[in-house]
């Protein structure tokens, strides 16, 4: 760039002026250090000085045993009766308040919008009884700020942890802090089922404990347009896809799918087929597969996907072919049963999606509008399967706050406070069934807690990189359909690679 | 540096071919069509954030199943509860001061240190200084992950993790090879004349730098202000990491991010929260331009 | 809030601190005999540079060389067995493949647009405002610009209302047309996730180039004007060599930003249906499969990527002083 410059005055008189401006900035400078220094740490945790509290007694009885099979339909009269005792009030603990700890726990989780706003409403007791604070940190982002963070040898004190997976390969490095010293594992094996306290071991110690659970299985309809068209709900697989089929010959298509999640794309996909092996091929077979023992190209699992291909690779039976599927986000998928006129019937998805359907349909009522049936049986002596999932948590540093926190959490009364706020299920034996906001979380709690075959999800279970391929997988499948050897192929290569430790 | 150097001695090159050129018809056509492309440009690049402007003012049962375009039409079904709800959300003023305090420092510590090390590349000669350059423009490519669990360990160890001046360090650090690079451009592009002359006078290199390079290189600075303010106002994962998201400290995009739950609810207000976001940013752009336009050393020396 | 006024401190005290060292420096290296002043000059003025470059960048790349010769969780080494697992990886190549069409497309165009613009604009009265105009998207973060072309490329089957500008720009002029999905079919995808890469970094590359527009010699120019060549010829023959090296730069930037590649990626499709690139793979292996000796091999392939670019930027950079 030729230019010439623009100068006013002579170097020689700017010399003068430089250095005296000069000196002042390295004055004033190095007073600056030292203020800066001051001002820079952010608030920590204080020493605490009292010793915890004791965990407070369970003041309700147990809920009334299991009798209905777990796939009442939910049109039916609610069969068991509702727990009729238990204190869900949400304020102080029975046990000695005398103790007011101060200081502060740090928290890490995947919560943000209603969720966070749940969460901290669940922690609220505890902070205004030990005077303590909680500082939450929300990141969609987990697994890279938590494996981060540990990595680095700076943890939070509790953090949501994103899977058994991930629980499992903390454990094994020896950064979770084992919960059965810190937690009165009397109390936690009268309020839990032994699965879900299982669900949150790894190598034998108890390393977490689920703060939520959510029930999946659940097939959702317009309960008007039912009505009017006279479907019959299915209680077997075999119904299911006769009706799916009478829809189909009446020219529209029954089922809706989105698969679409971002980096989790894939996964409502894996969570059906996970339903289909457990009723399909049983919960030994199911056992074997999420533990890496049965092959992806085993008959039974090549069945399971073929099974759901009859829905996913059909653009008859799937609103709007793979091109809506592989696009749409699951949270969205719901609403084609919803339209005027509605171009889908039916849709699988977990608990959760009640928040989703009223927020995107704000005239759809629970029970009125929509409703849900249970995953139908298909093979009958694996009858009473049920799928679940929950959010786990888990300790990193053990300090009072975080201990007295953790302890709170697994409370009934800690649990209620979520599963009042609507759009969560509790592991807790405890919290009654008149907790429940809605007709609808109460027959999802009920079935979760009567199921005799109680599994989480597989693919919640599998090493992470074994789950990422199985969901991209599910997506591969629904692109090509006749790719399926080769895709079952390709996971049994990262099955054979990923349970490696 | 290469180009035209002497103005009067290309002119007979020109003169040439000067005799072929078109008439001042075409001129015009092509002049005409200038303001043509820039015109639909500007339609191709504003459409898309329109898109976003509507959809913040829609309610959210509306945005889901319905196309933007369907608002600017009646009935508009317009609301402004994204924007409400995104300005009453918990934290959202001390997150907007948060972010403030992160990137100015960081915006202004990488321009001081990659102008000083420019000035060292384009106007100091030492032994290694080309290899120096190329290694420290290599570093552009360094991913950021891979820094994440080395830095945040050093940190840890040193007590800088969940601080400010920590996360000034790392966004210095970060900038500073595309700011280098940049900076060794401009600067290299000065006269020799300009700065020998300057030498002659008596000069310090000091004084050469505040009171010549600088001044001359701001169009330069500014853009790489811009840039780096943008960079570190817009980050999510750094400031998550080594400052952590605790509300005391947490940025605005902390904050923002937190409005949808993990399930990716609430998504709808991310489009009030990117306009209410971009506010500051776009405030100092505008405020920047005229260093862009000014063409400080555009003219002739008098004299 | 006493953040407020921390805040106004740091504004001003840290470029004192910045300059003061620097000030501090000279006064100190004056006492000094001027030929080792000389040599010591350049390290005093690269040092705060290096210091934070060897910290945050330099001493990170040599952990990660070091890490991608360990296992995934770091604690066994495995030699190369990282880097064969990945030459025979089928999905790599694809991720190779798909960060070459980033490299040869974003980069054209970004480029190309960018001149024209900056070009075009030049001293018109609408220059700050379609400059403006341009550069607003690297305002945007990459979340907000996640939403803004959700919104362009959303997907409804035909018969459902459109929510994606454009399927449905495309139903209502094209006649025959059927919507689609654009981030799910392959190649067009990826065109469509660089064409949001265009869109927030064409006005990076105006803003650079029109600086450099901008120290143009108005004299030269207008000598040039005088001389009777029109504005075409004024382009080729002198703007053009001018600011070539502006050109470069901006160039090298924008292809070392493919190599880099992965905000949009990742939140537009997180790399499926193809579009993976090397920034989210290498992102997926550490934090989803937690795999930290095969994320940092990844990177490794992205360092050594960029030697080719750099040894061309050197060669360009030794014949540009060779001509001065």
């Amino acid at each position: 760039m030729a230019h010439e410059a623009r100068t006013s005055t002579t170097p020689s008189q700017e010399t003068f002026r430089v250095t005296r401006r000069a000196a002042l900035r390295g004055g004033l400078a190095l007073l600056a250090v030292p203020l800066l220094a001051a001002c820079s740490q952010s608030g920590s945790a204080s020493s605490p000085t009292a010793a915890p509290t004791t965990a407070s007694n369970p003041t309700a009885a147990p809920t009334t045993a299991a009798t209905a099979h777990a796939t009442a339909a939910a049109t039916a009269q609610p069969t068991v009766a509702p727990a009729t005792t238990t204190s869900a009030a949400p304020t102080a603990q029975s046990a000695s308040s005398a103790s007011k700890i101060g200081g502060s726990v740090s928290v890490l989780a995947t919560w943000g919008g209603n969720e966070q706003k749940n969460f901290e409403a669940m922690v609220k007791p505890w902070e205004d009884q030990t005077g303590a604070k909680m500082n939450y940190e929300g990141t969609r982002d987990l697994n890279a700020v938590l494996a981060t963070r540990v990595s680095a040898g700076n943890p939070p004190d509790l953090a949501g942890l994103p899977g058994p997976g991930q629980m499992a390969q903390f454990a094994k490095q020896g950064k979770l802090v084992d919960l059965s010293n810190v937690l009165d594992m009397n109390a936690m094996k009268q309020q839990y089922a032994t699965s879900w306290l299982e669900l949150a071991q790894a190598g034998g110690k108890q390393v977490g404990i689920f703060i939520k659970a959510a029930l999946k299985g659940s097939i959702w309809y317009d309960v008007k347009v039912f009505q009017s068209a006279k479907y019959q709900i299915p209680k077997t697989w075999d119904d299911l896809m006769k009706l799916s089929n009478q829809i189909v010959s009446s020219g529209k298509t029954p089922w809706s799918i989105g698969l679409e999640s971002g980096a989790s794309s894939g996964w409502p996909a894996a969570d059906l087929i996970d339903d289909i092996v457990l009723r399909q091929a049983g919960p030994d077979a199911y056992d074997k597969w999420y533990q890496g023992q049965l092959k992806w190209s085993s008959a039974e699992i090549k069945q399971a996907w073929q099974t759901w291909g009859q829905i996913a690779t059909n653009p008859k039976m799937a609103y709007g072919g793979k091109q809506y599927m592989l696009s749409t986000n699951f949270g969205k998928a719901a609403d084609p049963l919803f339209s005027n006129p509605p171009h889908a019937y039916l849709h699988y998805q977990a608990s959760f999606i009640t928040s989703f359907i009223e927020q995107d349909n704000p005239s759809v009522k629970p029970i009125v509008d929509y409703n849900f049936f249970f995953f139908p049986t298909i093979n009958s002596q694996y009858d009473g399967a049920v799928e679940g999932s929950g959010d786990l948590f888990g300790m990193f540093k053990q300090t009072d706050q975080s201990a007295t926190l953790i302890k709170w959490l697994t409370t009934p009364q800690a649990q209620s406070i979520w599963v009042k706020a609507g759009g969560a299920l509790s592991p807790n034996k405890l919290v009654a069934l008149d907790t429940y906001p809605d007709e609808i979380s109460k027959e999802s709690a009920q079935i979760l807690s009567n199921g005799s075959i109680v599994r989480f999800g597989a693919d919640d279970l599998m090493p992470t990189a074994m789950e990422n391929a199985f969901w991209k997988g599910t997506l591969a499948y629904v692109n090509n359909p006749g790719q399926l050897d080769s895709i079952l192929s390709h996971l049994d290569s990262v099955q054979a690679d990923s349970y490696k430790s | 540096m290469a180009g035209i150097q002497s103005g009067p001695a290309e002119a007979p090159a020109l003169n040439q071919t000067a005799r072929a050129s078109t008439g001042p018809g075409l001129e015009r056509v092509a002049h005409l069509l200038g303001h043509l492309v820039i015109a639909s440009l500007v339609v191709l690049w504003l459409v898309p954030t329109l898109g976003l402007l509507v959809s913040s003012f829609r309610p959210d049962a509306l945005v889901a199943s319905t196309g933007w375009w369907t608002a600017l039409r009646p009935p508009y079904h317009l609301t402004l509860d994204n924007y409400t709800t995104v300005l009453t959300t918990d934290n959202v003023g001390q997150s907007f001061v948060n972010s403030v305090f992160v990137a100015v420092p960081a915006t202004v510590m990488p321009l001081l240190i990659a102008a000083f090390a420019a000035y060292a590349f384009s106007w100091m000669s030492f032994p290694g200084r080309d290899v120096l350059f190329f290694l420290v423009v290599g570093l552009l490519v360094v991913p950021l992950q891979t820094t994440l669990i080395p830095v945040l360990r050093l940190f840890t160890a040193l007590g800088l993790n969940g601080t400010f001046p920590g996360i000034w360090l790392a966004h210095t650090g970060y900038g500073l090879p595309f700011a280098i690079f940049l900076l060794r451009n401009f600067f290299s592009s000065l006269p020799r004349e300009m700065i020998e002359a300057a030498a002659i006078d008596g000069a310090s290199p000091l004084e050469t730098f505040f009171s010549l390079v600088l001044p001359t290189s701001v169009p330069a600075l500014a853009a790489l202000a811009i840039f780096q303010f943008l960079w570190v106002w817009n980050d999510l994962l750094v400031a998550l990491i080594y400052l952590g998201g605790e509300p005391s400290v947490a940025p605005l995009t902390v904050t923002v991010s937190n409005l949808v739950n993990s399930l990716g609810e609430g998504w709808q207000l991310l489009t009030a929260a990117a306009f209410i976001s971009m506010s500051l940013p776009l405030v100092i752009f505008f405020s920047l331009q005229r260093f862009f336009v000014a063409g400080i050393l555009a003219g002739s020396v008098k004299g | 809030m006493d953040r407020l006024g921390l805040a106004l401190l740091a504004i001003v005290g840290v470029p004192l601190v910045t300059c003061g060292y620097l000030v501090v420096g000279e006064r100190l290296l004056n006492e000094l005999p001027p030929r080792v002043q000389r040599a010591i000059r350049p390290w005093l003025w690269l040092a705060p540079a290096i210091a934070l470059l060897g910290v945050f960048l330099v001493y990170p790349t040599i952990e990660t060389i070091r890490v991608s010769l360990y296992g995934p969780s770091s604690q066994h080494f495995v030699g190369l067995a990282n880097y064969s697992y990945l030459a025979s990886d089928a999905g790599l190549r694809l991720t190779i493949r798909n960060n070459l069409l980033w490299i040869v497309v974003f980069t054209a165009v970004t480029v190309a647009l960018g001149l024209i613009i900056a070009v075009l604009t030049d001293r018109r009265r609408y220059e700050n405002f379609a400059k403006a105009v341009v550069f607003l998207p690297m305002a945007v973060s990459f979340v907000g610009a996640g939403v803004i072309w959700k919104f362009v490329y959303d997907y409804q089957p035909a018969g459902a209302g459109q929510t994606g500008l454009l399927n449905a720009g495309l139903l209502a002029t094209v006649p025959g047309f059927s919507p689609r999905a654009w981030l799910i079919l392959d190649p067009i995808n990826n065109l469509a996730l660089i064409a949001v890469g265009v869109w927030v970094w064409t006005g990076f590359c105006t803003v650079i180039l029109s600086a450099a527009l901008k120290g143009l010699s108005r004299e030269v120019l207008e000598a040039a004007k005088v001389d009777g060549a029109n504005a075409w010829q004024i382009f080729l023959l002198v703007t053009l060599p001018c600011i070539a090296p502006t050109i470069a730069v901006v160039t090298t930037t924008m292809v070392i930003f493919s190599l880099k590649a992965f905000d949009i990626v990742y939140v537009m499709t997180s790399g499926n249906f193809n579009t993976d690139v090397l920034a989210n793979r290498m992102y997926t292996e550490m934090f989803t499969n937690d795999n930290f000796g095969r994320a940092a091999a990844i990177a490794v392939i992205l360092l050594v990527a960029i030697v080719p670019v750099m040894a061309i930027n050197v060669r360009r950079f030794r014949r540009q002083e060779e001509q001065n």
